[in-house]
Protein backbone atom coordinates (compact mmCIF):
# COMPACT_ATOMS: atom_id res chain seq x y z
CA UNK A 1 0.00 0.00 0.00
CA UNK A 2 1.36 3.23 -1.31
CA UNK A 3 0.41 6.50 -0.28
CA UNK A 4 0.94 8.93 -3.68
CA UNK A 5 0.57 12.65 -4.37
CA UNK A 6 -1.07 13.64 -6.81
CA UNK A 7 -2.29 17.66 -8.46
CA UNK A 8 -5.19 17.73 -10.64
CA UNK A 9 -5.44 18.26 -13.60
CA UNK A 10 -3.15 15.22 -13.69
CA UNK A 11 -1.87 13.56 -16.98
CA UNK A 12 -2.18 9.90 -17.87
CA UNK A 13 1.28 9.01 -16.94
CA UNK A 14 0.73 10.33 -13.04
CA UNK A 15 -1.88 8.16 -12.66
CA UNK A 16 -0.04 5.04 -14.25
CA UNK A 17 1.74 4.51 -10.36
CA UNK A 18 -1.81 3.86 -8.87
CA UNK A 19 -2.97 0.38 -7.40
CA UNK A 20 -6.16 -0.16 -6.11
CA UNK A 21 -5.78 -0.25 -2.46
CA UNK A 22 -2.68 2.58 -2.85
CA UNK A 23 -3.93 6.12 -1.18
CA UNK A 24 -3.74 9.59 -2.39
CA UNK A 25 -3.79 13.05 -0.89
CA UNK A 26 -4.87 15.14 -3.96
CA UNK A 27 -4.75 18.42 -4.48
CA UNK A 28 -5.67 21.20 -7.34
CA UNK A 29 -8.74 21.57 -9.32
CA UNK A 30 -11.81 19.14 -9.22
CA UNK A 31 -15.60 19.88 -10.40
CA UNK A 32 -18.63 18.49 -8.38
CA UNK A 33 -21.04 16.81 -10.91
CA UNK A 34 -23.80 14.18 -9.58
CA UNK A 35 -26.88 12.56 -11.01
CA UNK A 36 -29.05 15.94 -12.74
CA UNK A 37 -25.59 17.75 -13.51
CA UNK A 38 -24.10 14.41 -15.29
CA UNK A 39 -28.00 14.22 -17.53
CA UNK A 40 -27.22 17.25 -18.71
CA UNK A 41 -23.19 16.93 -19.41
CA UNK A 42 -24.19 13.82 -21.29
CA UNK A 43 -26.95 15.60 -23.60
CA UNK A 44 -24.34 17.83 -24.29
CA UNK A 45 -22.22 15.45 -25.69
CA UNK A 46 -24.94 13.81 -27.33
CA UNK A 47 -25.95 16.89 -29.29
CA UNK A 48 -22.05 17.63 -30.14
CA UNK A 49 -21.81 20.78 -27.84
CA UNK A 50 -18.87 22.17 -25.99
CA UNK A 51 -18.67 21.25 -22.11
CA UNK A 52 -19.43 24.26 -19.65
CA UNK A 53 -15.62 23.24 -18.15
CA UNK A 54 -12.34 21.35 -19.66
CA UNK A 55 -12.89 17.34 -18.70
CA UNK A 56 -9.08 17.16 -19.65
CA UNK A 57 -7.55 15.46 -17.82
CA UNK A 58 -9.96 17.05 -14.42
CA UNK A 59 -11.14 15.65 -11.86
CA UNK A 60 -14.91 14.87 -11.70
CA UNK A 61 -15.97 14.74 -7.92
CA UNK A 62 -19.21 12.89 -7.11
CA UNK A 63 -20.60 15.30 -4.43
CA UNK A 64 -23.65 17.56 -3.66
CA UNK A 65 -22.64 19.56 -0.76
CA UNK A 66 -24.40 21.35 2.03
CA UNK A 67 -24.62 25.15 1.81
CA UNK A 68 -21.48 26.59 3.21
CA UNK A 69 -21.81 28.28 6.62
CA UNK A 70 -20.95 32.58 6.40
CA UNK A 71 -16.98 32.30 6.50
CA UNK A 72 -16.58 28.97 5.33
CA UNK A 73 -15.90 27.89 1.20
CA UNK A 74 -18.42 24.72 1.66
CA UNK A 75 -20.46 22.80 3.91
CA UNK A 76 -20.31 18.98 4.84
CA UNK A 77 -19.10 17.84 0.98
CA UNK A 78 -18.55 13.93 1.34
CA UNK A 79 -19.03 11.70 -1.60
CA UNK A 80 -22.48 10.24 -3.36
CA UNK A 81 -22.78 6.84 -4.98
CA UNK A 82 -21.34 6.29 -7.77
CA UNK A 83 -22.83 3.76 -9.30
CA UNK A 84 -25.35 6.21 -10.63
CA UNK A 85 -23.87 8.39 -12.71
CA UNK A 86 -22.33 4.81 -14.48
CA UNK A 87 -24.43 5.64 -17.51
CA UNK A 88 -22.62 8.85 -18.53
CA UNK A 89 -18.99 8.50 -16.59
CA UNK A 90 -17.27 6.16 -20.03
CA UNK A 91 -18.52 8.95 -22.57
CA UNK A 92 -17.17 11.82 -20.26
CA UNK A 93 -13.86 10.11 -20.08
CA UNK A 94 -13.38 9.41 -23.37
CA UNK A 95 -13.90 12.96 -23.38
CA UNK A 96 -10.99 13.24 -21.28
CA UNK A 97 -11.73 13.35 -18.24
CA UNK A 98 -9.56 10.90 -15.74
CA UNK A 99 -10.17 10.92 -12.11
CA UNK A 100 -13.15 10.35 -10.40
CA UNK A 101 -13.78 10.58 -6.99
CA UNK A 102 -16.52 8.75 -5.35
CA UNK A 103 -17.63 5.97 -3.45
CA UNK A 104 -19.42 2.75 -3.91
CA UNK A 105 -18.90 0.08 -6.67
CA UNK A 106 -18.97 0.71 -10.50
CA UNK A 107 -20.13 -1.28 -13.53
CA UNK A 108 -18.22 -3.32 -15.87
CA UNK A 109 -18.38 -0.89 -18.58
CA UNK A 110 -17.17 1.53 -16.05
CA UNK A 111 -14.15 -0.54 -15.22
CA UNK A 112 -13.49 -1.22 -18.77
CA UNK A 113 -13.13 2.43 -19.90
CA UNK A 114 -11.01 2.91 -16.75
CA UNK A 115 -8.65 0.43 -17.98
CA UNK A 116 -9.19 1.88 -21.92
CA UNK A 117 -8.37 5.42 -20.53
CA UNK A 118 -6.11 4.79 -18.06
CA UNK A 119 -8.49 6.83 -15.72
CA UNK A 120 -8.74 6.05 -12.03
CA UNK A 121 -11.49 6.03 -9.90
CA UNK A 122 -10.86 6.96 -6.21
CA UNK A 123 -13.16 6.80 -3.24
CA UNK A 124 -13.89 9.54 -0.29
CA UNK A 125 -14.81 8.20 2.76
CA UNK A 126 -18.81 8.07 2.54
CA UNK A 127 -20.64 9.68 5.27
CA UNK A 128 -17.42 11.51 6.39
CA UNK A 129 -18.82 15.10 4.66
CA UNK A 130 -17.58 16.84 7.34
CA UNK A 131 -14.33 15.94 7.31
CA UNK A 132 -14.24 16.20 4.02
CA UNK A 133 -14.86 20.04 4.26
CA UNK A 134 -11.72 20.49 5.78
CA UNK A 135 -9.73 19.56 2.15
CA UNK A 136 -11.47 22.59 0.76
CA UNK A 137 -10.11 25.97 0.12
CA UNK A 138 -12.32 27.48 -2.35
CA UNK A 139 -15.59 26.84 -4.18
CA UNK A 140 -17.31 28.45 -6.96
CA UNK A 141 -20.17 27.99 -9.14
CA UNK A 142 -19.43 27.19 -13.01
CA UNK A 143 -23.00 26.13 -14.09
CA UNK A 144 -26.46 24.29 -13.44
CA UNK A 145 -27.55 26.89 -10.43
CA UNK A 146 -30.64 26.04 -10.53
CA UNK A 147 -29.81 22.43 -9.66
CA UNK A 148 -29.00 23.83 -5.94
CA UNK A 149 -26.91 21.02 -4.37
CA UNK A 150 -26.41 19.58 -7.94
CA UNK A 151 -24.90 22.24 -9.61
CA UNK A 152 -21.10 22.02 -10.82
CA UNK A 153 -18.58 23.71 -8.66
CA UNK A 154 -15.33 24.33 -8.91
CA UNK A 155 -13.60 23.08 -5.79
CA UNK A 156 -9.76 23.74 -5.24
CA UNK A 157 -8.58 21.47 -2.36
CA UNK A 158 -5.80 20.59 -0.55
CA UNK A 159 -4.51 17.09 0.27
CA UNK A 160 -7.85 15.52 0.10
CA UNK A 161 -7.25 11.71 1.68
CA UNK A 162 -8.65 9.51 -0.97
CA UNK A 163 -7.99 5.22 -1.79
CA UNK A 164 -7.43 3.73 -5.26
CA UNK A 165 -10.28 1.64 -5.91
CA UNK A 166 -10.15 1.11 -9.55
CA UNK A 167 -6.55 1.62 -11.35
CA UNK A 168 -6.05 1.78 -14.84
CA UNK A 169 -4.62 -2.03 -15.06
CA UNK A 170 -7.71 -3.66 -14.01
CA UNK A 171 -7.33 -3.99 -9.86
CA UNK A 172 -10.81 -3.28 -8.53
CA UNK A 173 -10.00 -2.75 -4.33
CA UNK A 174 -14.02 -3.70 -3.38
CA UNK A 175 -12.97 -6.99 -5.19
CA UNK A 176 -9.47 -7.41 -3.81
CA UNK A 177 -10.31 -5.77 -0.48
CA UNK A 178 -12.59 -8.23 0.94
CA UNK A 179 -10.74 -11.24 -0.87
CA UNK A 180 -7.68 -10.32 1.11
CA UNK A 181 -9.21 -9.79 4.40
CA UNK A 182 -11.03 -13.30 4.17
CA UNK A 183 -7.86 -14.90 3.06
CA UNK A 184 -6.49 -13.81 6.79
CA UNK A 185 -8.15 -15.57 8.37
CA UNK A 186 -7.63 -18.48 6.84
CA UNK A 187 -5.70 -21.25 9.07
CA UNK B 1 -58.01 18.00 26.76
CA UNK B 2 -54.76 19.77 25.99
CA UNK B 3 -54.11 22.16 23.54
CA UNK B 4 -50.99 21.81 21.50
CA UNK B 5 -50.29 25.14 19.47
CA UNK B 6 -49.41 23.98 15.56
CA UNK B 7 -46.41 26.62 15.60
CA UNK B 8 -45.13 24.63 17.89
CA UNK B 9 -44.59 21.32 16.36
CA UNK B 10 -43.42 23.40 13.71
CA UNK B 11 -40.98 24.58 15.94
CA UNK B 12 -40.09 21.25 17.40
CA UNK B 13 -39.51 19.69 14.04
CA UNK B 14 -37.16 21.98 12.85
CA UNK B 15 -35.49 21.53 15.81
CA UNK B 16 -35.12 18.18 16.11
CA UNK B 17 -33.77 18.28 12.04
CA UNK B 18 -30.95 20.23 12.53
CA UNK B 19 -30.21 18.05 15.88
CA UNK B 20 -30.37 14.99 14.47
CA UNK B 21 -28.11 15.74 11.64
CA UNK B 22 -25.60 17.27 13.62
CA UNK B 23 -25.46 14.50 16.61
CA UNK B 24 -25.14 10.41 16.19
CA UNK B 25 -27.11 9.45 18.93
CA UNK B 26 -24.76 8.47 22.06
CA UNK B 27 -25.57 4.59 21.09
CA UNK B 28 -24.39 4.76 17.74
CA UNK B 29 -21.14 6.94 18.21
CA UNK B 30 -20.23 4.02 21.31
CA UNK B 31 -21.00 1.44 18.71
CA UNK B 32 -18.63 3.13 15.68
CA UNK B 33 -15.47 3.88 18.67
CA UNK B 34 -15.65 0.22 19.96
CA UNK B 35 -16.13 -1.29 16.05
CA UNK B 36 -12.38 0.77 15.69
CA UNK B 37 -11.26 -0.86 18.96
CA UNK B 38 -11.88 -4.55 18.06
CA UNK B 39 -11.77 -4.12 13.90
CA UNK B 40 -7.99 -6.53 13.01
CA UNK B 41 -7.50 -5.45 9.61
CA UNK B 42 -5.33 -2.51 9.11
CA UNK B 43 -7.35 -0.09 6.61
CA UNK B 44 -10.72 -0.99 8.35
CA UNK B 45 -9.58 -0.08 10.91
CA UNK B 46 -8.15 3.48 9.90
CA UNK B 47 -11.09 3.44 7.68
CA UNK B 48 -13.15 3.15 11.08
CA UNK B 49 -10.79 5.72 12.67
CA UNK B 50 -11.78 8.54 9.77
CA UNK B 51 -15.41 7.47 10.41
CA UNK B 52 -14.76 8.80 14.46
CA UNK B 53 -12.59 11.90 13.03
CA UNK B 54 -15.54 12.61 10.77
CA UNK B 55 -17.68 12.99 14.38
CA UNK B 56 -15.15 14.95 16.03
CA UNK B 57 -15.37 17.73 12.92
CA UNK B 58 -18.85 17.75 12.59
CA UNK B 59 -19.02 18.68 16.47
CA UNK B 60 -15.92 21.05 16.52
CA UNK B 61 -17.12 23.07 13.14
CA UNK B 62 -21.18 22.63 13.62
CA UNK B 63 -21.30 20.97 9.83
CA UNK B 64 -23.84 18.44 9.73
CA UNK B 65 -21.79 15.00 10.05
CA UNK B 66 -22.93 13.74 6.42
CA UNK B 67 -24.22 16.42 3.02
CA UNK B 68 -26.92 13.89 2.52
CA UNK B 69 -29.08 15.03 5.51
CA UNK B 70 -31.93 12.89 4.14
CA UNK B 71 -35.40 12.78 3.52
CA UNK B 72 -37.24 13.55 6.50
CA UNK B 73 -39.06 10.75 8.14
CA UNK B 74 -41.29 11.55 11.18
CA UNK B 75 -42.91 9.39 13.54
CA UNK B 76 -45.64 11.07 15.40
CA UNK B 77 -47.06 9.81 18.14
CA UNK B 78 -49.98 11.66 19.10
CA UNK B 79 -52.23 11.62 22.47
CA UNK B 80 -55.81 11.39 21.89
CA UNK B 81 -56.58 13.69 24.53
CA UNK B 82 -54.75 16.30 22.69
CA UNK B 83 -56.13 19.22 20.38
CA UNK B 84 -53.95 20.90 17.59
CA UNK B 85 -54.74 24.05 17.22
CA UNK B 86 -53.87 24.41 13.56
CA UNK B 87 -52.91 22.14 10.40
CA UNK B 88 -50.86 19.18 12.30
CA UNK B 89 -49.32 17.99 8.86
CA UNK B 90 -48.87 21.35 7.63
CA UNK B 91 -46.85 21.89 11.00
CA UNK B 92 -44.76 19.00 10.37
CA UNK B 93 -43.56 20.17 6.52
CA UNK B 94 -43.19 24.00 7.96
CA UNK B 95 -41.26 22.33 10.43
CA UNK B 96 -38.69 20.64 7.79
CA UNK B 97 -38.43 23.58 5.21
CA UNK B 98 -37.45 25.93 8.85
CA UNK B 99 -34.80 23.18 10.27
CA UNK B 100 -32.78 22.62 6.49
CA UNK B 101 -33.26 26.05 5.66
CA UNK B 102 -32.06 28.05 8.84
CA UNK B 103 -29.81 25.01 9.82
CA UNK B 104 -28.02 24.84 6.56
CA UNK B 105 -28.64 21.45 5.66
CA UNK B 106 -29.54 20.27 2.49
CA UNK B 107 -32.24 20.06 0.33
CA UNK B 108 -32.40 16.60 -1.22
CA UNK B 109 -36.05 16.40 -1.92
CA UNK B 110 -37.65 16.32 -5.88
CA UNK B 111 -41.34 17.51 -6.47
CA UNK B 112 -42.00 14.06 -9.03
CA UNK B 113 -40.30 10.81 -8.83
CA UNK B 114 -39.47 10.54 -12.95
CA UNK B 115 -39.67 14.54 -13.54
CA UNK B 116 -37.26 15.48 -11.17
CA UNK B 117 -37.36 19.00 -9.78
CA UNK B 118 -36.07 19.94 -6.54
CA UNK B 119 -38.57 21.49 -3.78
CA UNK B 120 -36.13 23.81 -2.52
CA UNK B 121 -36.96 23.53 1.27
CA UNK B 122 -36.91 19.60 1.46
CA UNK B 123 -39.93 19.03 1.91
CA UNK B 124 -42.61 17.07 2.22
CA UNK B 125 -41.55 14.71 5.31
CA UNK B 126 -42.52 11.44 4.84
CA UNK B 127 -44.76 11.16 7.77
CA UNK B 128 -46.00 8.30 10.23
CA UNK B 129 -48.66 8.85 12.84
CA UNK B 130 -49.93 6.91 15.38
CA UNK B 131 -52.97 7.71 17.81
CA UNK B 132 -52.63 6.79 21.53
CA UNK B 133 -53.43 7.00 24.85
CA UNK B 134 -52.84 10.58 26.84
CA UNK B 135 -51.69 14.18 26.63
CA UNK B 136 -48.80 14.03 25.06
CA UNK B 137 -47.18 14.16 21.66
CA UNK B 138 -44.16 12.39 20.72
CA UNK B 139 -42.20 13.32 17.64
CA UNK B 140 -39.46 11.05 16.27
CA UNK B 141 -37.52 12.62 13.17
CA UNK B 142 -35.11 10.57 10.83
CA UNK B 143 -33.53 11.49 8.51
CA UNK B 144 -32.75 9.00 6.12
CA UNK B 145 -30.12 9.20 3.37
CA UNK B 146 -30.47 7.37 -0.16
CA UNK B 147 -26.75 5.83 -0.11
CA UNK B 148 -28.28 3.42 2.05
CA UNK B 149 -31.88 3.27 1.62
CA UNK B 150 -31.72 2.67 -2.17
CA UNK B 151 -30.20 -0.41 -1.16
CA UNK B 152 -33.03 -1.62 0.65
CA UNK B 153 -35.28 -4.53 0.03
CA UNK B 154 -38.51 -6.25 0.65
CA UNK B 155 -39.82 -9.84 -0.36
CA UNK B 156 -42.92 -12.01 -0.09
CA UNK B 157 -41.27 -15.15 1.01
CA UNK B 158 -43.39 -18.39 1.70
CA UNK B 159 -44.48 -19.86 4.82
CA UNK B 160 -42.48 -22.71 3.59
CA UNK B 161 -39.03 -20.60 3.59
CA UNK B 162 -39.29 -20.49 7.53
CA UNK B 163 -36.60 -19.04 9.21
CA UNK B 164 -33.61 -20.10 7.24
CA UNK B 165 -35.31 -17.90 3.82
CA UNK B 166 -35.46 -14.79 6.07
CA UNK B 167 -31.91 -15.01 7.76
CA UNK B 168 -30.80 -15.80 3.92
CA UNK B 169 -32.42 -12.66 2.39
CA UNK B 170 -31.68 -10.32 5.02
CA UNK B 171 -27.76 -11.52 4.67
CA UNK B 172 -28.08 -11.38 1.02
CA UNK B 173 -29.32 -8.07 1.10
CA UNK B 174 -26.63 -6.73 2.64
CA UNK B 175 -23.90 -8.82 0.49
CA UNK B 176 -25.46 -7.27 -2.50
CA UNK B 177 -25.61 -3.66 -0.91
CA UNK B 178 -21.39 -4.06 -0.73
CA UNK B 179 -19.79 -0.44 -0.64
CA UNK B 180 -22.85 1.31 -1.42
CA UNK B 181 -24.32 2.12 1.77
CA UNK B 182 -21.71 3.09 3.54
CA UNK B 183 -20.13 0.50 5.48
CA UNK B 184 -20.58 0.12 8.65
CA UNK B 185 -24.41 -0.90 8.28
CA UNK B 186 -27.12 -0.77 10.49
CA UNK B 187 -29.84 -3.56 9.52
CA UNK B 188 -33.59 -2.90 10.07
CA UNK B 189 -35.28 -6.18 9.73
CA UNK B 190 -39.31 -5.77 9.11
CA UNK B 191 -40.86 -9.50 9.22
CA UNK B 192 -45.11 -9.92 9.05
CA UNK B 193 -47.49 -7.85 8.77
CA UNK B 194 -48.47 -6.65 5.04
CA UNK B 195 -46.27 -5.42 2.15
CA UNK B 196 -46.33 -1.84 3.61
CA UNK B 197 -46.15 -3.09 7.06
CA UNK B 198 -43.22 -5.15 6.88
CA UNK B 199 -41.09 -2.25 4.93
CA UNK B 200 -42.12 0.33 8.15
CA UNK B 201 -41.39 -2.20 10.94
CA UNK B 202 -37.43 -2.45 8.96
CA UNK B 203 -37.52 1.80 8.65
CA UNK B 204 -38.95 1.69 12.61
CA UNK B 205 -36.16 -0.82 13.73
CA UNK B 206 -33.37 1.55 12.71
CA UNK B 207 -34.47 3.99 15.49
CA UNK B 208 -34.09 1.35 18.45
CA UNK B 209 -30.72 1.56 20.02
CA UNK B 210 -27.94 -0.39 18.17
CA UNK B 211 -26.86 -3.50 19.89
CA UNK B 212 -30.89 -3.59 21.54
CA UNK B 213 -32.52 -6.65 21.29
CA UNK B 214 -35.77 -7.98 20.40
CA UNK B 215 -38.06 -9.04 23.61
CA UNK B 216 -38.74 -12.00 21.88
CA UNK B 217 -35.09 -13.85 22.91
CA UNK B 218 -36.05 -16.52 19.46
CA UNK B 219 -35.81 -12.76 17.60
CA UNK B 220 -32.79 -11.61 19.52
CA UNK B 221 -30.84 -14.57 18.84
CA UNK B 222 -31.63 -14.30 15.43
CA UNK B 223 -30.26 -10.73 15.31
CA UNK B 224 -26.90 -11.93 16.73
CA UNK B 225 -26.70 -14.68 14.27
CA UNK B 226 -27.56 -12.30 11.54
CA UNK B 227 -24.81 -9.79 12.03
CA UNK B 228 -22.44 -12.39 12.81
CA UNK B 229 -22.66 -13.92 9.58
CA UNK B 230 -22.79 -10.21 7.71
CA UNK B 231 -19.56 -9.78 10.04
CA UNK B 232 -18.09 -12.62 8.24
CA UNK B 233 -19.03 -11.47 4.39
CA UNK B 234 -15.51 -9.64 4.48
CA UNK B 235 -16.98 -6.28 3.27
CA UNK B 236 -16.05 -4.19 5.72
CA UNK B 237 -15.78 -0.33 6.32
CA UNK B 238 -16.74 1.73 2.95
CA UNK B 239 -16.59 -1.73 1.37
CA UNK B 240 -12.60 -2.23 1.27
CA UNK B 241 -12.38 -5.12 3.37
CA UNK B 242 -12.41 -6.11 6.59
CA UNK B 243 -14.53 -7.50 9.48
CA UNK B 244 -16.92 -4.49 10.69
CA UNK B 245 -19.77 -4.81 8.02
CA UNK B 246 -22.68 -3.92 10.28
CA UNK B 247 -22.74 -2.93 13.61
CA UNK B 248 -26.34 -3.96 14.43
CA UNK B 249 -29.41 -6.22 13.11
CA UNK B 250 -32.69 -5.25 14.91
CA UNK B 251 -35.89 -6.71 14.10
CA UNK B 252 -39.31 -5.77 14.63
CA UNK B 253 -41.76 -8.82 14.16
CA UNK B 254 -45.79 -8.39 13.24
CA UNK B 255 -48.59 -10.89 13.27
CA UNK B 256 -49.26 -11.88 8.98
CA UNK B 257 -51.45 -13.86 6.82
CA UNK B 258 -51.91 -17.74 6.83
CA UNK B 259 -50.20 -17.49 2.94
CA UNK B 260 -47.43 -14.88 3.73
CA UNK B 261 -44.11 -14.12 5.35
CA UNK B 262 -43.07 -10.91 4.01
CA UNK B 263 -39.19 -9.56 5.09
CA UNK B 264 -38.01 -6.03 4.30
CA UNK B 265 -34.21 -4.83 5.20
CA UNK B 266 -33.88 -1.10 5.48
CA UNK B 267 -30.72 -0.56 5.29
CA UNK B 268 -28.85 2.52 7.38
CA UNK B 269 -25.54 4.01 7.22
CA UNK B 270 -22.90 4.71 9.67
CA UNK B 271 -24.68 7.59 10.65
CA UNK B 272 -27.89 6.30 11.02
CA UNK B 273 -29.65 9.17 12.87
CA UNK B 274 -32.73 10.62 14.56
CA UNK B 275 -33.70 12.59 17.47
CA UNK B 276 -36.98 12.97 19.82
CA UNK B 277 -38.94 15.32 21.60
CA UNK B 278 -42.22 14.53 23.96
CA UNK B 279 -44.25 17.73 23.90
Amino acid sequence: MTQHRLTCPVKKEDLAPLRAGDTVLLSGVIYTARDAAHKRLFALLEEGKPLPFDVRGAAVYYAGPTPAPEGRPIGACGPTTSGRMDAYAPALMREGLIVMIGKGARSDEVKAAVVETGSVYLAATGGAGALAAACVESAELVCYEDLGSEAVRRLVVRDMPLTVVLDAHGGDLYREGPVAYLASLEP
Amino acid sequence: MRTIKADDIRDAVARLCVEANLHLPCDMERALRSARESEPWPLAKATLGTLCENLDASARTGLPICQDTGMACVFAEVGQDVHIDGDFEAAVDAGVAKGYTEGLLRKSVVRDPIRRGNTGDNTPAVLHVRLVPGDRVHLVVAPKGFGSENMSRIAMLKPSQGEDGVKDFVVETVRLAGSNPCPPVVVGVGVGGTFERAALLAKHALLRPVGSHHADPYYAAMEDELLARINALGTGPQGFGGKTTALGVQIETFPTHIAGMPVAVNIGCHVTRHAEVIL
